[in-house]
């Protein structure tokens, strides 16, 4: 693309077809889009037999040339998929089925009357049931900036992203901004990296773009770790020429003519999509040389990662695109300096990256205006764990815990009692009902002893046992270390066997002491970030819930009941009407008696499943 | 020139220096595992961690390039305590045989575990119980003792160019392995044995051969001889607590006559022989047509590297055998028939500074006289074991010479063992032959040091010769690439597999990485066997006594046929992996 009056033809040619997912939108009569969710979560419940049928259907009943069915990105509330929204009204369909598309064409589509029986279901009294996405608690809150066009536009098409604004901040920084501009624009933005650590992006610019060398690489780092975090993963899927725009901003503004997206493997819609885009991009000129008619070049390929956890870390990740095994570098050299293959390297994540063409064409200060004094813009979290509205939200910084987790969330299922959130993935640490009003940016996420992290938000109920959460954190990060330091390769196993004897009540006195001591040491020892931050998890757990550990340790008691070897299981012999359905579905033969009088469980046999518990009509059962 | 204050001294030292070697300079040791001086520099056994003012994070010295004004602590609380946890950790699972262990009292792990007092296990825990790979001829390695310092890792990939080793699985399950759990024998390794050298622990050992040489001795059936390479006399003694280069050749002459073997000979005897032969061929070569440049094989690490990586160099390499597998195949051919003796009962014991030549001796074409040229190998280490098990006060020992017959040498034998030796050697000789002279310059200093390639062109006769000399096989790649795109014409080459030559050998007793940093056992060594060369009487093969009563009485001149049954061998390209 060669000059900017091009790029407003595509916009041109396209925003018709786009505008009428847009928000009050008119379209004529019997006009309608069908956007069907082709995230992850949704393809894996067959949302795309759920389009092939749309198609099938539209065609026969012979209304296809007013109706269209577009396979978006996420729409985010991934609980309720496959997802379905008929624009321009904006119907907004729960778990829809591919039997049930039939209904949804002919009555919405023909006969213009919405199947409300796929509408999204309240989760609590103080919500009513909403035909539309926007009026939906889980969207209330939100605001969607690096999410702006997952579920609104056809990742594959580029058109559809030039409609919405596509390419226009790069085809602004090159023609009005020099290089130092468009750093200056970044650094007043207070943009700061999403991937975990929070650096500010223009400062990382700059550092780039002050060392001195004729070749300087961008990275954009798809290497999502965390386990439950998928943001990236969507970005790259809903809308990956943000990231490709991006990418170009950055190489414009440090002299880079290359990038690189470091992708994980398993995450192969986003990287097929992601490779569609570059080649579209290329196509249209938007990546190659001469870019808008300029003499700025720049291009890209996509490297497969194989999907260790330690890839993320920067430099791990550079050693990996360079061929040899994924091992952390230390620091200094930073990558600012001696990066890929030795060169002036930026690297920046799928989130921050996106957010960047908006920066440039809303201004810095639209951008610094959301959020707090020191974390500015949105972040976007991942909640998972006992939440009743899993999925992807997008929420200004500065927002609470508890809006998040009840407002947006949908609060805890069944009843349940929160008891903590896990925040920044295996880095992070739990955050306690007690800072549930917190607002959360990073200063204040490090302050409670967590992280921000790339925004996974797992949350525990009064059934999660936080001894065992703790392990189950360093059991993923003693498998996923590199193997290279001392600290990080040890030390963490350690953590981990003794984290583990306390889970199989075999604690010992002394136990969080020494967990303590291993955890200061592996986080003042480790060379890299994932060894670092390895202990958080453990560190926070026994600084919230040092009575549980204790309980462990000390009783020999989970106190919530979840550690199978302190389990015990009895029947209460008031409550018991010696039916025997007990006894029957014991798959040990732990329990015996007389019909007719209370039973008994021989706990030198019993396995612990808690088949009987489940069986038992009277509440007879109790484990403690 | 940076400038900054360690422990509250103030040092200056250039730009892109590291801490380590900054405060090195400041007469301050930072601890270390990992770190080798040169080899390997990455930061991850956390055992040199400093804390520099005005940063949270500690900071691993070896790779912690210097900065104007940095302040740095060596030896905070904090620094001792994250040191000390760094060693507990490794001791959790670190195989602690300590007693029974080949490196007791040689151990870096040992030395740091004694000097901050790691008193007790506090970590216990799972520990590596894996198998041991034994099936190479040359290395042993325990990975169950392995620290994971990557030593070992460093030498086979960057400086020898082989990558051999390297780290498999990851977490606490990282070892230290050939690819797919191969041993090292199913691998392209070259039994040089760097990785031996270069490891800090037990987890790298030689195959030992010392039991079967015990053996050997208490046959009254066997007539067992010992042969010493040029280079085991200048490191022996290092064993022995005597300084770094020290020149042991009577002493060692006399531990072996003590032990019991029936006949002292020397390898450098087996060296002059080689000169004779390979002098004759290279002239062979110059004067009749023949593959140039000729290459030396008296590196057996070498020989393999160029079966594996540069089998069309095959036709270029002499034919000779080495030094010691000659010297085997006249003991049990021209010795034993002299003295009368069936050479099925001669037993052939080399003390060598290499691993390699454990492989060596059992390679197709290394049995001239139809027995093995050749049949125990072993180490300076485990020489200078055998030493301390005959109860032997070695360094009271008085000089004794070599037995007649095959025992005497030249300077030009004693310096094979520094890398350009075997090129200075060879020159000196043809030099002699192609001018008719016995030419008094004999000394050709372009060859020698221990600069990885060595380029020279020497006059002789009017004529040119254009020569180069390569250690460690990284450089050998380098030279033969050159030569490959023909950007390099040479008409002889000399290469050795370890870097610095045999004085650096596998085989040699073991410099702890610390000592490494202040001092260059390549250097210091190589000094010895130039001063042995100097004080030598005579210091060119061809007027060796012995050597022409051999060619008189038994072989006819070099290069005869019955020199190329006994003194010859052949080679054939091998695969990466098998």
């Amino acid at each position: 693309m060669k000059t900017l009056q091009e790029l407003e033809n595509v916009k041109n040619a396209s925003i018709e077809d786009v505008k009428i997912r847009l928000a009050g939108a008119e379209a004529p009569k019997g006009v309608k889009h069908v956007l069907v969710c082709g995230g992850t979560g949704c393809t894996s419940s067959s949302s795309p037999l759920i389009v092939e049928k749309f198609k099938e259907l539209i065609a026969q009943s012979g209304i296809d040339d007013k109706v269209k069915v577009v396979r978006t990105g996420c729409f985010g509330l991934c609980e309720n998929g496959p997802i379905v929204i008929v624009y321009p009204e904006g119907t907004y369909y729960n778990r829809v089925s591919v039997d049930d598309v039939e209904e949804i064409v002919r009555e919405d589509l023909i006969a213009d009357r919405p199947v409300e029986r796929l509408f999204h279901k309240p989760h609590s009294a103080n919500e009513t049931v909403e035909k539309t996405l926007p009026k939906i608690n889980f969207y209330k809150k939100q605001k969607r900036i690096a999410l702006r066009n997952c579920g609104v536009i056809d990742p594959e098409k580029i058109e559809e992203y030039i409609a919405l604004d596509g390419y226009q901040a790069l085809a602004k920084c090159l023609r009005e901004y020099t290089p130092d501009e468009v750093i200056e624009i970044m650094t007043k933005s207070g943009l700061r990296g999403r991937g975990g650590a929070g650096f500010p992006t223009g400062l990382k610019w700059k550092f780039a773009r002050n060392a001195q060398n004729e070749q300087k690489y961008v990275i954009c780092n798809a290497d999502e770790g965390d386990p439950g975090a998928f943001m990236d993963r969507s970005v790259l899927e809903g809308d990956p020429h943000s990231v490709i725009e991006a990418m170009a901003i950055a190489g414009y503004a440090i002299g880079a003519n290359m990038g690189y997206v470091y992708c994980r493997a398993e995450y192969p819609i986003a990287v097929q999509r992601l490779q569609v885009a570059i080649d579209q991009a290329r196509e249209k000129g938007l990546l190659g040389g001469k870019i808008f008619g300029t003499d700025f070049e720049f291009d890209m390929e996509i490297r497969l990662g194989a999907g260790a956890f330690v890839c993320g870390e920067e430099t791990a990740l550079m050693e990996s695109i360079e061929g040899r095994r994924g091992e952390p570098r230390p620091k200094p050299p930073f990558p600012a300096n001696k990066g890929l293959f030795g060169k002036p390297t930026i690297i920046n994540n799928v989130e921050t990256l996106a957010n960047i063409p908006v920066i440039i064409l809303n201004g810095p200060e639209w951008f610094a205006s959301m959020g707090t004094e020191k974390s500015h813009g949105t972040k976007v979290f991942a909640l998972g764990g006992k939440i009743a509205n899993t999925g992807l939200v997008e929420i200004p910084m500065g927002t609470t815990l508890r809006e998040i987790l009840f407002d947006i969330g949908g609060g805890i299922p069944n009843g349940k009692k929160f008891k903590a959130a896990q925040t920044g993935g295996p880095s992070g640490g739990c955050i306690p009902a007690e800072n549930l009003d917190v607002p959360i940016d990073y200063d204040n996420l490090a302050a409670i002893g967590s992280m921000m992290g790339s925004g996974g938000l797992i949350v525990m109920d009064e059934d999660n046992c936080m001894v065992d959460v703790a392990r189950f954190f360093l059991e993923f990060t003693a498998d996923e270390s590199c193997g290279k330091c001392a600290p990080c390769r040890i030390g963490t196993k350690r953590m981990l066997e003794i984290l583990e004897r306390i889970t199989k009540g075999q604690g010992q006195e002394g136990d969080i002491e020494r967990l303590e001591e291993l955890a200061h040491g592996i986080q003042d020892g480790a060379l890299c970030g994932l060894g670092k931050t390895a202990p958080n998890p453990v560190l926070s757990t026994i600084k919230y819930f040092r009575d549980e550990y204790e309980a462990h340790i000390k009783e020999k008691r989970c106190p919530a009941g979840h550690c199978k070897a302190l389990l015990s299981y009895s029947i209460v012999a008031d409550k018991c009407k010696g039916c025997s359905l007990c006894s029957r579905v014991c798959p040990v033969g732990a329990i015996s008696g007389v019909v007719k009088s209370p039973f008994v469980i021989d706990s030198s046999k019993c396995i612990k499943c808690g088949a009987c518990m489940e069986k038992c009509k009277f509440g007879a059962i109790v484990k403690k | 020139m940076v400038s900054l204050t360690i422990d509250n001294i103030k040092v200056e030292v250039p730009e892109n220096t590291s801490v380590l070697e900054a405060a090195r300079k400041a007469n301050i040791k930072i601890p270390t595992l990992c770190y080798l001086k040169g080899i390997n520099a990455i930061g991850a056994c956390r055992i040199c961690l400093v804390e520099i003012e005005g940063n949270r994070a500690l900071q691993a010295a070896c790779v912690l390039p210097v900065a104007e004004g940095m302040v740095v602590k060596t030896n905070s609380p904090k620094v001792l305590k994250a040191r000390r946890l760094s060693l507990e950790l490794l001791l959790s699972n670190h195989d602690r045989e300590c007693l029974s262990c080949p490196r007791n009292k040689n151990c870096e792990l040992q030395t740091l575990s004694e000097r901050f007092q790691v008193e007790g296990y506090e970590y216990e825990g799972e520990r590596h119980h894996l198998p041991i790979d034994e099936l190479s001829p040359s290395v042993v390695r325990n990975p169950n003792k392995c620290v994971l310092c990557k030593r070992c890792v460093a030498v086979c990939h960057n400086v020898q160019k082989i990558g051999a080793i390297g780290a498999v699985n990851r977490g606490f399950k990282t070892t230290i392995s050939p690819v797919f759990n191969k041993s090292l024998e199913q691998v392209p390794c070259i039994n040089c044995g760097q990785c031996i050298a270069a490891c800090p622990v037990g987890a790298l050992t030689e195959k030992s051969e010392l039991d079967k040489v015990w053996d050997a001795l208490r046959d009254d059936n066997k007539f067992v001889v010992v042969q010493p390479a040029p280079a085991v006399r200048v490191a022996l003694g290092e064993e022995f607590g005597m300084p770094m280069g020290s020149r042991v050749t009577g002493k060692m002459a006399a531990a072996m006559r003590r032990i019991g073997f029936d006949k002292v000979f020397d390898t450098d005897f087996g060296a002059d022989l080689t000169i004779m032969e390979e002098g004759t061929e290279l002239l062979e070569r110059l004067q009749n047509g023949g593959a140039l440049p000729m290459i030396t094989s008296c590196s057996p690490g070498w020989v393999k590297y160029c079966e594996h990586f540069f089998p069309e160099f095959l036709p270029n390499l002499s034919s000779c055998k080495s030094p010691h597998q000659m010297l085997g195949a006249i003991v049990k051919s021209y010795y034993a028939e002299k003295n009368d003796i069936d050479p099925k009962d001669i037993f052939v014991v080399s003390v060598m500074p290499c691993t390699a030549k454990k492989f060596e001796r059992s390679r197709d074409g290394q049995a001239g006289a139809g027995y093995d040229d050749v049949d125990a190998v072993l180490t300076t280490r485990e020489f200078a074991r055998m030493i301390k098990q005959a109860n032997i006060d070695f360094v009271n020992l008085p000089d004794e010479d070599f037995d007649n017959l095959l025992g005497e040498s030249t300077g030009a034998g004693v310096i094979f063992g520094a890398t350009g030796g075997v090129m200075e050697a060879a020159i000196r000789t043809v030099a002699d032959i192609l001018t008719g002279e016995d030419l008094q310059e004999i000394e050709y200093t372009d060859v020698r040091g221990i600069q990885g390639i060595k380029e020279a062109t020497v006059t002789v006769a009017g004529k040119e010769l254009h020569v180069a000399v390569a250690s460690g096989t990284g450089n050998a790649e380098k030279l033969l690439n050159a030569v490959k795109s023909g950007e390099k014409h040479y008409d002889f080459i000399e290469i050795m597999a370890c870097p610095g030559g045999c004085v650096n050998g596998g085989g040699q007793p073991i410099v702890p990485a610390e000592v490494k940093g202040a001092l260059d056992p390549r250097v210091e060594r190589a000094k010895g066997l130039y001063g042995e060369d100097t004080d030598k009487p005579v210091r060119k093969s061809h007027k060796n006594s012995e050597i022409n009563k051999l060619y008189d009485e038994y072989l006819g001149k070099p290069g005869s046929h019955k020199a190329h049954e006994l003194l010859h061998t052949f080679y054939a390209a091998r695969p990466k992996f098998n």
